[in-house]
């Protein structure tokens, strides 16, 4: 279909931004790569009375490392974080999950921002951040803030972002010499939603895996931190049965709701095969 | 000075190499514009929400989605279709062996496919047949069943 009417505003400035925002509170909307926004409003499932364009703040844009900290802006789009040698070097687990996100064209124009804003419950990022733990830089009128990824995803499209903020960078600590990661996903067809996927990453130590991080997305209404299951694993190895102990512990991490294809249990059990394939891959 | 906020914008880009300046309804997508103010049909336009691919088009040399993006977005920048990639000859080889290898029957995905394989053939010239089909995972051929398409592409590759 074609999206309804409404009126555009390319802005010029943050502050503009604010003053839009202001003005006409939950009627206006903030267009960025539009990949969601402009696939919801063809099919009419939003109708904003206003978009403000906030693509060309090229402040807002790049990646940038800065004493051992990746500062990514929000309108860094998926192909240049999947492109990025600073990325593949420091934090390789957005270079694995990139390739998972729907297709070369939307990767092309679609921002990291925008997917962390929208929050849906089946993206990639949002679970990459919580891994991660990013921290989210939010601009206001009055002001920055800063929020840990772990607090800012708050359910199903729901964020700690207000209606007069922009998520204008995110932060994340860069990997170390014993860091690993590895980013697994289950689709129907390449590029479709994931069904469930996992981010995980861990210090290698020794052949022991340390400060083990699993994030899953699909699984919840907003990414999901398996901590039993992290803990179950801490400082082990990876063998046949430590893996069976954190996937048993998963049981009580995750409470899927099923879908319109999986039943919550088919759901559990692709989360605890991705569990093996992510465990055995860190450690090998 | 408050922002400029309209429901239609003087929008100037340049399409297929000539500049354009129209004045266009914010909500008209770019594939809308191309379509039916410019007369470029060889775009196609399946399902507008960015699930098809046959709405591929190039801005600023990548390819894109001409159904999530608004024509006021394209205000400064360089589009690419169909009818210009395949006037300067960019695509020829690929078209040579769509052709060839028999790589569309009803030809209305053709369009989008071969401005998303020419992305391929451009940056990744040893691309594998795996990495053909997820490059193209965004672009659906109801009729060919893609064996072909892959093929078609190969051969260019292989070249």
């Amino acid at each position: 279909m074609k999206a309804p009417p409404f009126a555009y505003a390319r802005a010029r400035s943050l502050a503009e931004v604010f003053e839009l925002l202001a003005a006409h509170g939950d009627g206006a909307k903030l267009l960025a790569g539009g990949q969601s926004l402009i696939a919801s409003l063809n099919m009419r499932l939003s109708s904003p009375r206003l978009l403000i364009d906030i693509t060309r703040l090229t402040e807002l844009s790049g990646i940038q490392v800065r004493d051992g900290r990746v500062r990514i802006g929000a309108l860094t789009t998926h192909a240049e974080i999947e492109r990025s040698p600073e990325i593949r070097r420091h934090l390789p687990l957005l270079a694995q999950a990139a390739p998972h996100i729907a297709h070369p064209a939307i990767r092309n124009t679609g921002t990291i921002g925008g997917s962390l804003a929208l929050a849906d419950p089946a993206a990639e990022w949002p679970a990459c951040c919580v891994a991660l733990d990013a921290q989210f830089v939010i601009a206001g009128k009055a002001g920055a803030r800063r929020i840990a990824a772990r607090d800012f995803f708050k359910g199903l499209y729901a964020t700690a972002l207000r209606p007069d903020e922009v998520l204008t960078h995110i932060e994340i600590a860069g990997a170390g010499p014993d860091h690993r990661s590895v980013f697994v996903e289950l689709a129907q067809r390449r590029g479709d939603y994931a069904m469930v996927g996992l981010a995980a990453v861990a210090k290698r130590v020794g052949g022991t895996l340390k400060d083990l991080q699993l994030a899953f997305l699909g699984m919840g209404q907003a990414p999901v931190l398996a901590r039993r299951a992290m803990a179950a694993m801490e400082g082990k190895r990876a063998a046949a049965d430590t893996i069976a102990a954190a996937s048993e512990a998963l049981s009580r991490d995750l409470d899927p709701a099923p879908d319109l294809y999986s039943s919550a249990a088919t759901k559990m059990h692709l989360a605890r095969a991705l569990t093996g394939r992510a465990l055995a891959a860190l450690a090998a | 000075m408050s922002p400029i906020m309209e429901q239609a914008l003087e929008t100037t880009l340049t399409v297929n190499g000539t500049s354009v300046t129209r004045r266009i309804p914010a909500r008209q997508h770019l594939i809308d514009f191309l379509r039916e103010e410019l007369g470029l049909t060889g775009s196609h336009v399946g399902c507008e929400h960015g699930v098809c691919g046959t709405c591929t088009v190039r801005v600023d040399g990548k390819i894109v989605r001409g159904c999530l993006m608004l024509a006021v977005q394209a205000d400064g920048r360089r589009v690419d279709t169909i009818e210009g990639l395949s006037d300067s000859g960019e695509l020829a080889e690929l078209q040579e062996a769509f052709h060839r290898r028999n790589a569309l029957q009803c030809g209305f995905c053709t369009p989008g496919m071969l401005i998303a394989a020419q992305e391929l053939v451009a940056n990744e010239p040893g691309a594998s047949r795996e990495r053909i089909r997820e490059h193209l995972s965004g672009n659906y051929c109801r009729c060919t069943g893609y064996q072909a398409i892959v093929d078609a592409i190969e051969d260019v590759l292989k070249k």
